[in-house]
């Protein structure tokens, strides 16, 4: 009896250690896994992370204003979502869930169209030809099984590029997450799978999830690499990352890389109320370990970063919502006939009824 | 021209387009060196390659992910659920995405994917095999879906599909593989989706149906021309969208209808045919619209199957009493 050491197998599996570059302070811990970044882009990405910062302060206030519709909360995971999509290439394909807009938005997706997503509007949805995304899927867990799927075309065109997609940590237990990172590594599949654990899937503890105590290790299922960073470190997000990157794209097959973060705001603006289930103790924690308070102690102390240059960057945030609201404003309002229209690419005879009937309705609205 | 089975004429249409569309990829479980279960993909990796020809992982959601991806990186699709009594670990990547994908991004990406699977009662087969649930999909807009009833159909309906810019769910009858044989053009062809077909003209009496139950109308229009009752069968060919024009046209000539399908009465789509003749047609029938469709209960244990499913009895009887209204 006890031949198997179950206790001891249990050990083994579980080592999977938080990788860091920044500490709280901004003081470099791990200069082996310090990324290479040039002074501009060192700037670039706290610009976009402060950038982020402000359209979520704005949007949120929009959000109760009515002005938009749907908005899942960011602040807290700017280091997350901006350098993870800072380490990948423009023509990369992005698998957004509904919390990564700021993603789509530095991938190429104009302010404008991202608020009329979360407006309800179908232009927000309209892609330009070069913009390699997809719109934020809802579906949780969708998004990965068309990673794989993706991942596995670019390969068959040898184009280079990689795939990436973002789940939150709940959307580790759904089965298209194990499929889809499954799928890639059984067929060697260039992407990369991030997982963003801010600790609750809405107001389920990331610890009633799973049993396992890295979402990380759950790549073992899949036979591929899977890595666990701090999700509140841009430097380590971006060098974690960039190397995925580098590793499928020649070739070697998927990562699974696991942010640990935290959003300081609501699930989404639709009448959640995270004091139900979090305390101020763990969100000032939290507040503590800020990606922008440590990026800016270490960027100031190279002397690449300012109070100015933050203010011109919030204010720069500042205007670009204003434009991209006008802009959005001055969409036309939606027709049915034109749903109708975009259902099929040859009309079956209900679509074309239908449509000569909603375009007599919308010509008598309008005349 | 051959004669052939329908799973010949399946082969053979997606052996002719893997040669001309060199973006078409055919993939699922045990499709690739096995052939497939039905031998419907036989020939065709050894022919054509591993790279178009091959086979996944046992999972039908990553199936149906997988192809929605291949789509976006402007590969054809033709993915194959290996009964669809499975469709519902793939029901959101088929109803939640591909259906809706044109719609979703304004027209800017659409998915070019057909889905092939088989279905259908008559060959015993163990649970979950047979279930006739393509009533399931009709009811998504974005996605067509298609179910031939013989070998010439087969091969020009899976061809079109094949070419069609849009979604497509092509179920294959088991029961009608291998059943039996006609003409098919060994070149390529096609015929058109979204059309009926009259399969057998007639005055007295419209059969409206599809799949294996077009074999069994058919059966009852003979057996019905001996008591000099003259029946129409229209074979729906694309059950999703409905061709509701050739329906009518008929229905007015004959003002008479039985709606026959395979599936439970409560499934299917002839409740669907029923409304739209009813909105469209009233003034012209003589009768009430009658329906022949199995029992509403799950799909039989394989002993009962005789007992359970329609047949051309059940049509005969069925056309006799809207004849007698």
């Amino acid at each position: 009896m006890g031949k198997i050491d179950f206790k001891a197998i249990l050990a083994t599996e579980n080592n999977f250690p938080e990788q860091q570059v920044l500490d709280e302070k901004g003081n470099v811990v791990d200069q082996d896994l310090m990324p290479d970044l040039t002074d501009d882009q060192l700037v670039e990405l706290m610009t976009q992370m402060v950038w982020t910062r402000t359209l979520d302060k704005r949007s949120t206030a929009l959000g109760r204003q009515g002005r938009l519709g749907f908005y899942a909360p960011t602040a807290g995971e700017e280091a997350s979502q901006l350098a993870s999509n800072f380490a990948m290439q423009p023509d990369d394909f992005l698998f957004s869930g509904y919390r990564d807009v700021p993603q789509l938005v530095h991938h190429g997706l104009t302010l404008a169209q991202a608020f009329l997503w979360s407006r309800g509007h179908i232009a927000g949805n309209n892609y330009s030809e070069k913009l390699q995304a997809v719109p934020p899927q809802i579906i949780i867990g969708a998004q990965y099984v068309q990673a794989a799927g993706v991942a596995l075309g670019i390969k068959k065109n040898k184009s280079g590029q990689v795939a990436y997609a973002y789940t939150g940590d709940g959307g580790t237990s759904q089965g298209d997450f194990y499929e889809g990172i499954n799928f890639a590594g059984a067929f060697k599949a260039p992407a990369v799978f991030v997982v963003q654990n801010n600790g609750f899937a809405i107001s389920v503890p990331r610890a009633k999830q799973t049993a396992a105590p890295t979402l990380a290790q759950k790549a073992v299922a899949a036979g591929i690499p899977g890595v666990q960073v701090d999700g509140m470190d841009a430097l380590a997000v971006y060098a974690v990352m960039k190397a995925a990157r580098d590793f499928a794209a020649a070739g070697n097959g998927p990562v699974l890389i696991e942010t640990m973060t935290y959003r300081y705001g609501a699930h989404t603006l639709s009448g959640d109320d995270p004091r139900r289930y979090r305390t101020k103790d763990l969100t000032a924690k939290w507040e503590e370990r800020d990606p922008l308070i440590r990026m800016r102690n270490y960027l100031t102390a190279k002397g690449l970063w300012s109070e100015e240059k933050e203010n011109a960057v919030i204010d720069q945030a500042k205007a670009d919502v204003k434009q991209a609201l006008a802009e959005a404003d001055a969409v036309p309002k939606q027709k049915i006939s034109t749903f109708l229209e975009n259902t099929y690419a040859v009309q079956p005879q209900n679509i074309q009824e239908q449509i000569a009937a909603y375009k007599a309705k919308e010509d008598a609205q309008n005349g | 021209m051959a004669k052939k089975t329908m799973i010949k004429a399946i082969t053979d249409a997606l052996d002719l387009e893997l040669a001309h569309d060199d973006k078409l990829l055919v993939f699922g479980e045990d499709v690739g060196k096995n052939g497939g279960v039905f031998r419907a993909t036989e020939g065709l990796q050894e022919k054509h390659g591993e790279d178009r020809v091959f086979d996944t992982p046992l999972a039908e959601s990553g199936i149906g992910g997988l192809s929605i991806g291949l789509a976006l990186q402007g590969w054809h699709p033709v993915p194959e659920i290996q009964f669809f009594g499975f469709v519902f670990e793939v029901m959101d990547s088929i109803g939640g995405q591909m259906s809706r994908f044109r719609y979703r991004m304004d027209g800017s990406r659409h998915l070019p994917i057909t889905i092939r699977s088989a279905f259908g009662g008559g060959a015993k087969t163990p649970e979950m095999h047979s279930d006739s649930f393509e009533g399931l999909i009709t009811q998504f807009p974005g996605i067509r879906v298609v179910v031939p009833s013989n070998p010439y159909d087969a091969k020009g309906l899976l061809i079109s599909s094949l070419r069609s810019e849009d979604p497509v769910l092509f179920l294959e009858h088991m029961r009608l593989y291998r059943s039996f044989r006609e003409e098919v053009p060994d070149e390529s062809y096609t015929v058109p989706l979204d059309k009926a077909a009259v399969a057998r003209e007639g005055n007295d009496v419209t059969i409206v149906t599809y799949g294996a139950m077009v074999r069994e109308s058919l059966k009852a229009a003979d057996e019905l021309a001996k008591n000099n009752i003259s029946a129409e069968v229209i074979d729906l060919r694309t059950i999703a969208p409905l061709d509701v024009e050739t329906i009518l046209t008929s229905v007015k000539k004959t003002g008479r209808v039985v709606v026959v399908q395979e599936a439970q009465r409560q499934a299917g789509v002839g409740a669907q045919v029923a409304a739209e003749i009813a909105e469209k047609g009233i003034l012209y029938l003589d009768a009430p619209i009658s329906r022949v469709a199995a029992p509403d209960t799950p799909y039989p244990f394989a002993e009962a199957e005789p007992d359970w499913l329609p047949n051309s009895n059940d049509i005969v009887e069925a056309v006799k009493k809207v004849r007698e209204f």
